[in-house]
């Protein structure tokens, strides 16, 4: 069972990418998905709106599967609290 | 030179998103301009525009139409339309040219406006950190042009050209060339523009050229006549399908006419005033090479904006022109009832001027009250005037002296 963190990342992409959430695995690479680069700024822009940080352009740059997004994500959070939600 | 036809076309304006109901609505005269009701604010004193509300863009795009901003919406629903009028598939492979010899030329006057007003007001006025990443693609003005190629595969000539009120119209001048030079067989031409943002309103407001509301916002624009309050602002497009005669023969095209000439010049003069001269010029010039005389033209689809300077200037231009025959034309002004779509201008008003050639029938200037003794030709005021009509011109006159003029014939 995938944590909190990695689901929301997957309703994220889920909705941006207009694919149901059950489709996108945890282990899934934008390639698998579909998701070019273009998709990927959007993603990133959706993700830093709804938890509202700023993501530096070399780890967006480098988020190339749905597990480095959260992997990211979590430690800008991380960065940004020292208790995150 | 090859001679040049169309044979397609698409319209999306205030007086129609479909070419039967665009024309039903000019040829009765009735004025689509009604209250603004795209942007809400008490901060804007025009309170009219020319709206299509009728229509939502986006339900025509999955969603890749997020990627599109208003404009490029309109353009692409057209050149879908388009082709489809024209007999065409929706996408190369099933066109009867190969697809590096079909281009997609289009005008705007503003581009993705709505977006980047939107995108900038979100950092400057809310001191947002970010905006939306799509803000650049949406934006830009060529992104119409780009969306037409990705929609249908055409890979010939393709750019955009954006000259104000005269985009859409050098647009289809340019295609023109382009496909008499032998540069391509097809080409997709036309404009669009989805100008009705608080700033951009705001700006035209700065300007002191919009008309009020007034009473009935639907008589707001009256041009040529004696009491005219000035211009409204619009949206729409409209799109064409351009072939070389030779190409349109051999695949059993129905043409709807041809697309004889084509005059652009520049006033050199004044960054908003109009020139009698160069306006002059352009029809002389789209005359000139539609091998056409004055005494071959029964109607003008004029510029026709509804501002004083304008209107004076345009008829002085024709009378230069036309000489005696500028007393035996049928001239009007359709922006009196779709309002003035910017770039787009041009493309609608060739739209409107096909339609007359196609019906016989020269749609009306609306809402005309007062004769003005600075437009004294025949403006077809109020009432539509079936008259046989062989060949046509479309005026565009922009903002700047960028003067562009089209020649229709039967």
């Amino acid at each position: 069972m995938p944590d909190e963190l990695t689901r929301e990342v997957i309703a994220v992409i889920a909705r941006e990418q207009r694919m149901p959430a059950e489709s996108i695995s945890p282990d899934a690479t934008f390639e698998e998905l579909k998701i070019d680069s273009l998709d990927g700024v959007n993603i990133v822009f959706a993700l830093e709106e709804k938890y509202n940080l700023t993501i530096p352009d070399e780890v967006a740059r480098e988020m190339k599967s749905v597990r480095q997004v959260v992997e990211a994500l979590r430690n800008q959070l991380g960065a940004a609290s020292p208790s995150p939600a | 030179m090859e001679p040049v036809v169309i044979t397609g076309m698409a319209v999306l304006a205030a007086s129609g998103t479909e070419t039967a109901q665009f024309w039903d609505n000019l040829q009765a005269g009735r004025s689509a301009l009604g209250p603004l009701t795209r942007v809400q604010s008490a901060r804007l004193t025009t309170g009219v525009a020319g709206e299509i509300n009728d229509f939502d863009p986006e339900t025509q795009f999955g969603k890749e139409g997020e990627l599109l901003d208003r404009f490029a919406q309109f353009a692409v629903i057209c050149a879908r339309r388009a082709l489809e009028h024209a007999g065409m598939a929706q996408r190369s492979p099933d066109w009867p040219y190969a697809a590096e010899r079909v281009g997609v030329l289009t005008g705007t006057g503003m581009g993705g406006i709505c977006t980047q007003d939107q995108g900038f007001r979100t950092i400057y006025g809310e001191g947002a950190t970010r905006v939306h990443p799509f803000l650049i693609p949406r934006s830009m003005y060529s992104a119409a042009t780009s969306q037409i190629g990705m929609a249908t595969g055409a890979r010939g000539p393709s750019f955009t050209i954006s000259t104000a009120c005269a985009s859409s119209t050098h647009a289809l001048g340019e295609a023109w060339r382009l496909l008499r030079s032998g540069a391509a067989d097809m080409m997709i031409a036309g404009g669009s523009d989805a100008p009705l943002t608080f700033g951009v309103i705001k700006a035209w407001e700065a300007m002191r050229v919009l008309a009020t509301a007034g009473d009935d916002a639907s008589r707001a624009c009256r041009p040529f006549s004696r009491d005219r309050g000035g211009l409204v602002l619009a949206e729409g497009a409209a799109m064409f399908i351009l072939e070389t005669a030779s190409g349109a023969q051999r695949r059993g095209a129905r043409v709807l006419a041809e697309l004889a000439g084509y005059g652009a010049t520049a006033d050199a003069g004044h960054i908003t005033q109009p020139d009698q001269a160069g306006a002059g010029n352009a029809m002389r010039e789209a005359l000139r090479t539609a091998r056409m005389s004055p005494a071959d033209v029964d109607y003008i689809n004029a510029h026709g904006t509804g501002t004083k300077l304008n209107d004076a200037t345009e008829i002085a231009a024709i009378k230069e022109v036309f000489g005696a025959d500028a007393q035996r034309l049928s001239i009007s002004s359709t922006k009196s009832m779709h309002g003035h779509a910017m770039g787009a201008s041009g493309a609608i008003e060739l739209a409107a001027t096909l339609l007359a050639l196609e019906h016989q029938v020269v749609p009306p200037t609306a809402n005309y009250t007062t004769p003005d003794p600075e437009c004294d030709l025949d403006v077809t005021p109020n009432q539509a005037k079936p008259r046989p009509l062989r060949a046509a011109l479309s005026n565009s006159f922009a903002f700047g002296g960028l003067n562009a003029v089209l020649a229709i014939r039967k």
